[in-house]
């Protein structure tokens, strides 16, 4: 039972670092530029839906939808303004100003009275549950359930769902993979590119705000929650890093090798779990489980 | 303006391109030896992390600005020099070879990280740099038996053969001495082949490949330099400190590192100083107007990373070449005075080119 309960906690885990690699991907995807703000975008992602419920006084469903909507503006705000006008640049130039992105989200928040600096709890209808699954009379050896976590793993699972179907079906989605693929052929089949680089920066920013709403409950929300985005990347890099199910599959590792390593490993090894799965990936398999491998072809 | 006519190859390489450079940068040197008896104790004290930074700069720009492979783990080489100085200078080690010592360990690690450069390049080399920082920050925290731990470890004051530097100003000559030997050291590295390779590969790899560099041998040889310089900073920075634990050499320490060499400019050696005077200088400048701000900003705990990260943002939207690329637009306008075009440094406009098929 207890390797099964720490599967299922490291599973959850596991969905918050594939919904932050997620972004990266949708980003990477898109426009070839690595965004080191997916973290700092899913911590004010959890501000956001900490102000809709306790300032404001949203209900839960509301904050969480408003939450949502406001970083996916925020995240094409953010391409249109400082992201756009230095597209084509050295990748290197972009990683620096997402850096500055990360930089200044987290000051900002911090600069907040009373409240950037503090670490707060989210009020969520869920908190605290537990379910308990078979055992004896007594609920001894009983798989005991946090609701918390099932509802990371069902949210995680329903947005993949509704991602692939908007990626298989609808017309954007269709219009978004082609541009990924090849822009300029995207841009002569008269793809508005540049339009849909802007959504894929809020969508991004969107799929981290969820995973910061999910992650709130079970840490706190805080200004350096966003350090966690740092373990999304060996996330992304082990699933392949321009795959969509890939970040996902590799949060899911990550996730779980993390909360065995925490268990049965000595002391320490938990936190460097991560990047030592990512290093071996990457002497291994430098493309990742379901990276493409491509050659340029002269 | 100044005209150089060249009439032999000695005359291309010379390190000093004409008198104004031989002028300009001896009167640098007089200042900074007599710096000691005019500035203050502090701002001595803030001069010679200048110098320490601007070594681990160096390291850096030339690994980042000039073979183009970026690290964002840099902070692990400067701790890896920083605990070994630590560690031999306790057991009574003079100074020079627990110097030597900590820059060939760090060189030594450099390789091993350099190593998977071979594979993996852009975005997967930074995240291998990243991941291999947290480990080896999380040796130091725990290999208790030689590094301390989390409480960290005290350092003697460095032993030049039986001297011991004690003050401030004997660690500043130091430093200094130290400074302009790595800073000739880069210089020179630069204007040889072995630099041009370095910038070759930099910027295209299947070319520089095609011109007969090996890649694998440049790349590591690059990684190990830098590594060596950022021990060799790291051990300054060990004594200068006298105390280190292993939160000094977090990720937070590689993109301060990272951020130096961007906005001092990168690809270019005075980058890697203006770099650090910028990182000393802007805690300072900005303790000095936080009494005049606001209290709501001024007192704010957010307020210097918020200032790191405009200014990051604005040189890499504004000023690609950072404060060096600044500085060469204004001595190009003095220099070519009444003749200076407005599109003289005009940024080209660029493709999105794709590193995927590389």
């Amino acid at each position: 039972m207890q390797i099964l309960q720490l599967i299922i906690s490291g599973i959850a885990q596991g969905c918050i670092y594939g919904l932050i690699a997620l972004g990266f991907v949708l980003i990477y995807k898109a426009t070839e530029t690595v965004s080191f703000a997916q973290g700092e975008l899913m911590m004010l992602g959890a501000f956001c839906g900490l102000a809709g419920l306790t300032m404001i006084g949203f209900p839960y469903w509301l904050a969480v939808i408003s939450a949502i909507v406001a970083m996916a503006i925020f995240g094409m705000l953010l391409e249109r303004i400082v992201i756009r006008p230095i597209l084509g640049q050295p990748a290197f130039s972009i990683v620096m100003l997402t850096i500055g992105i990360g930089y200044v989200a987290r000051g900002l928040i911090t600069m907040i009275p009373g409240i950037g600096t503090e670490t707060h709890t989210l009020p969520v209808p869920y908190k605290d549950q537990i379910w308990k699954l078979g055992g004896d009379a007594n609920g001894v050896g009983a798989l005991v359930l946090n609701v918390e976590l099932m509802v990371v793993i069902a949210a995680t699972a329903a947005l993949c769902a509704v991602l692939f179907f908007m990626f298989k079906y609808s017309k954007m989605g269709i219009a978004m993979q082609a541009s990924s693929q090849n822009q300029i052929a995207a841009y002569y089949m008269g793809i508005p590119v540049r339009r849909i680089n802007g959504l894929i920066w809020g969508l991004a920013a969107a799929v981290a705000a969820v995973a910061g709403l999910l992650l709130a409950p079970i840490t706190f929300v805080h200004a350096n929650m966003g350090f966690i985005g740092l373990k999304a990347f060996p996330a992304a890099v082990v699933g392949g890093f321009g795959s969509l199910p890939g970040a996902i599959v590799g949060g899911l590792i990550i996730g779980i090798v993390e909360s065995l390593a925490g268990f049965y490993a000595p002391e320490g090894i938990k936190d460097i779990a991560a990047y030592v799965v990512v290093l071996v990936m990457l002497m291994v398999k430098p493309n990742g489980l379901f990276g493409e491998k491509l050659r340029k072809k002269v | 303006m100044r005209f150089i006519f060249k009439t032999n190859y000695a005359q291309d390489i010379h390190l000093a391109k004409h008198g104004g450079h031989v002028f300009w940068y001896s009167l640098l040197v007089v200042l900074l030896i007599a710096a000691p008896w005019v500035i203050a104790e502090y701002w001595l004290a803030q001069l010679t992390f200048i110098l320490i930074y601007a070594i681990a700069g160096l390291g850096l720009m030339l690994l980042a600005g000039f073979t183009g492979q970026f690290s964002i783990g840099h902070a692990a080489f400067l701790g890896v020099g920083a605990y070994t100085q630590a560690v031999f200078t306790n057991m009574g080690v003079p100074f020079p070879i627990a110097l030597a010592l900590a820059g060939s360990l760090s060189a030594a690690v450099g390789v091993v990280v350099g190593l998977p450069a071979l594979r993996v390049k852009g975005i997967y080399l930074g995240i291998a740099t990243i991941a291999f920082g947290f480990i080896v920050e999380e040796v130091f925290a725990r290999w208790e038996s030689v590094t301390g731990g989390n409480s960290g470890i005290h350092i003697k004051s460095p032993n030049l053969f039986g001297w011991q530097l004690k003050s401030g100003e004997e660690f500043y000559f130091l430093c200094l001495v130290i400074t302009v030997i790595v800073t000739l050291g880069i210089v020179n590295i630069l204007r040889s082949p072995t630099g041009r390779a370095f910038v070759a590969i930099r910027d295209s790899e299947i070319s520089a490949q095609s011109m007969g560099i090996h890649l694998a041998r440049y790349k590591t040889l690059s990684f190990a330099i830098s590594a060596a310089l950022a021990g060799i900073a790291g051990a300054l920075y060990a004594h200068k400190l006298q105390f280190i634990s292993p939160d000094q050499f977090n990720i937070i320490q590689s993109i301060d590192l990272l951020l130096m060499v961007v906005i001092g400019g990168l690809g270019s050696v005075h980058g890697a100083f203006f770099g650090a005077i910028f990182l000393i200088a802007m805690p300072q400048l900005i303790a000095m107007t936080k009494d005049y701000l606001p209290a709501v900003i001024g007192q704010a705990p957010g307020l210097q990373s918020v200032v790191y990260g405009m200014v990051l943002i604005g040189f890499v939207l504004g000023e690609p070449l950072g404060l060096y690329g600044r500085w060469f637009k204004i001595r190009t306008y003095l220099q070519t005075f009444p003749f200076y075009r407005k599109g003289m440094f005009k940024r080209q406009k660029a493709f999105q080119k794709s590193d995927r098929l590389k």
